[in-house]
């Protein structure tokens, strides 16, 4: 299948398509294990698509597939108009236009400088110096590493969050199509952590650049995502936006997972009978709606 | 329990650019607190941290865990006993490829007798609720699984203090739960806990919350304390609990409104309180 040119502002074919997807560890030994079995999802071209799941659902299963690091056993991956199951699979070209970003991607780092790590797969992919440099650059100030500060600094000194951005930049400089997180701000301090979805978000927004994002953190896929998969057990139970997705709170908890803290305030507040909007998902949506709902003035004269 | 006088850490891996992680510690722990430890990235938390049971020894200062100098090797033992570490990242802590054999290995080399040993392993893979996965290798285990056999084996060493950095953080939230309860658990029978976390509503679960920056202890006091400063907080590369926002946001709005508020619970309840507005009423 022809993957036809997004045109328009028109989403036609799908960049990601994941039909009825199986996997199972390690098949005909004792330690055979399930890990997928049966899911189906779609992203769009520059849409942002969070993936979330009790742990051992599968998600990290899932997203390995993304990339051709396991290849589909059973059911379907197609990404940018590539059958993975395909045997003449340009894998080489699916690495660069699919870029993954595992949890502690700190972890990768492998060489002795900053600038050289970075540099590494852009140099691999046979760009020439000057090419090279300009992309290493780029993806340091993408991830608000200063080039001359940072580029001749030893890896293995640098703290971990420092790490982790030197690991997304040498991602980053392959100029990916698709970019996959795992677990994009495990680790990262709340400041440097909302810096960093906002920075997500300008890939999205900027460079078009379709973000797939794996996650525990409810309340910041909550104001990141703009669709959401749910997988339990090896199959995508739920999809739908933040709000559809978190408004069905007693599933999501029956999951393992949460709903975030403004909605669980609002729900709690229609459980007293306040007829409150529970499917808010921002302290300034919920701030909003509780001045709307409750007389403040009134209890500012009492003060 | 651990007493930490002026301690100064410096890293020099990197010689052109040596790093000065901790600047002047001064820290007393008592038995039985809870302490959480927040910070943001850098500011010199983990390096703490990997002093409470000498992974780290002061470049100079002191650390005394129960009397005993982490600087005196003759104490190293006795030390990592009473004080157990959990990290953030699972794999780098799992050394046995058989579940219930990796939780067994720090009890083991205390020399218990099998009997003991075996019930140990049980209650500590029963209060992470890993017992059915006893017999699995633990690298097809989940990372929050993998975590849990983690905190299970520091568990099973019945230390008096544990430590645990950012150990929730590949935790689903339903994982998250479980730890944070095994700690609440492990506190009320007597376990110091020192916690570090990025997620502000877990810090709101000890009793006594450390703020570090740059090398330095920022503040420390209560949680209802520390989360009243949120412009400090926030300048320290922090922020509230949502929660927490909330109420803040509508404090402003109506300055009767309590505020610190550090539970759902908490801000229902309050916001219940408060008069319906006519339009909405009516």
């Amino acid at each position: 299948m022809p993957l036809t040119a997004v045109g328009g502002g028109e989403l036609m074919t799908p960049v990601l398509r994941v039909e009825d997807l199986h996997h199972t560890y390690l098949p005909g030994t004792p330690f055979e294990a399930v890990s997928l079995q049966g899911v189906n999802m779609e992203v769009q071209e520059g849409e942002i698509v969070a993936i979330i799941g009790p742990t051992g659902s599968g998600k990290s299963t899932l997203i390995q597939h993304f990339n051709g690091l396991i290849s589909p056993q059973r059911g379907s991956v197609t990404v940018l108009g590539q059958d993975l199951r395909d045997h003449d699979l340009d894998i080489k070209r699916l690495r660069r236009q699919v870029g993954m970003i595992f949890q502690t991607p700190e972890q990768q780092l492998f060489e002795q400088y900053v600038g050289d790590d970075i540099a590494f797969g852009p140099r691999n992919f046979g760009l020439d110096a000057a090419e090279v440099r300009q992309r290493v650059k780029r993806a340091m100030e993408m991830v608000g590493l200063g080039f001359e500060d940072f580029k001749d600094r030893l890896t293995f000194s640098l703290s971990g969050g420092e790490m982790r951005k030197v690991a997304i930049a040498g991602v980053l400089a392959l100029e990916p199509r698709i970019l996959v997180f795992d677990e994009p701000t495990s680790g990262l301090d709340p400041a440097t952590a909302s810096e960093f979805l906002a920075k997500i978000r300008e890939l999205r927004d900027l460079e078009k650049v379709t973000i797939i994002i794996v996650s525990h953190n409810m309340e910041s896929v909550a104001q990141l995502a703009d669709r959401i998969y749910v997988i339990v057990q090896g199959q995508s139970v739920l999809e739908g936006t933040p709000q559809q997705i978190f408004s069905q709170s007693d599933q999501i908890r029956d999951y393992g997972l949460d709903t975030p803290q403004v909605t669980q305030v609002m729900q709690g507040l229609r459980s007293c009978g306040r007829p409150v909007r529970a499917d808010l998902l921002s302290v300034r949506e919920a701030e909003e709606e509780i001045c709307r709902c409750f007389d403040l003035t009134e209890r500012q004269v009492d003060h | 329990m651990i007493v930490v006088e002026d301690v100064h850490h410096t890293y020099d891996v990197d010689r052109a650019h040596p790093v000065t992680a901790l600047k002047g510690i001064n820290l007393h722990i008592e038995e039985g607190e809870y302490v959480v430890i927040i910070g943001r990235n850098g500011s010199g938390k983990s390096t703490l941290a990997k002093h409470f049971n000498a992974l780290l020894i002061p470049t100079s200062g002191d650390v005394s865990i129960k009397g005993m100098n982490t600087k005196d090797p003759q104490h190293l033992t006795t030390i990592r006993h009473s004080v157990g570490m959990v990290f953030q990242v699972p794999d780098n802590q799992i050394i046995a490829t058989v579940v219930e054999e990796d939780v067994a290995f720090g009890p083991e080399n205390m020399g218990l007798p099998l009997q003991e040993l075996r019930a140990r392993v049980d209650e500590a893979l029963t209060v992470v609720d890993m017992l059915d996965h006893r017999t699995r290798p633990p690298h097809m285990l989940s990372a929050g699984q993998k975590q849990r056999v983690v905190i299970a084996g520091a568990i099973a060493m019945r230390p008096a203090c544990l430590v645990l950095d950012e150990a929730t953080a590949m935790l689903d939230p339903r994982g998250r739960r479980d730890v944070l309860d095994t700690m609440q658990q492990l506190h009320a029978q007597g376990v110091t806990i020192i916690a570090i976390t990025h997620f502000m509503r877990e810090a709101v679960e000890g009793t006594r919350v450390i703020v570090m920056d740059q090398g330095n202890i920022a503040m420390d006091g209560p949680p209802q304390r520390i989360f009243s400063q949120a412009d400090e907080l926030r300048q320290l590369g922090l922020d509230l609990p949502q929660v927490t926002q909330l109420a803040e946001r509508i404090h402003r709005r109506t300055p009767a409104f309590p505020t610190p508020l550090l539970s759902v619970e908490e801000c229902v309840e309050e916001l219940c309180r408060l008069p319906q507005s006519a339009v909405v009423s009516s």
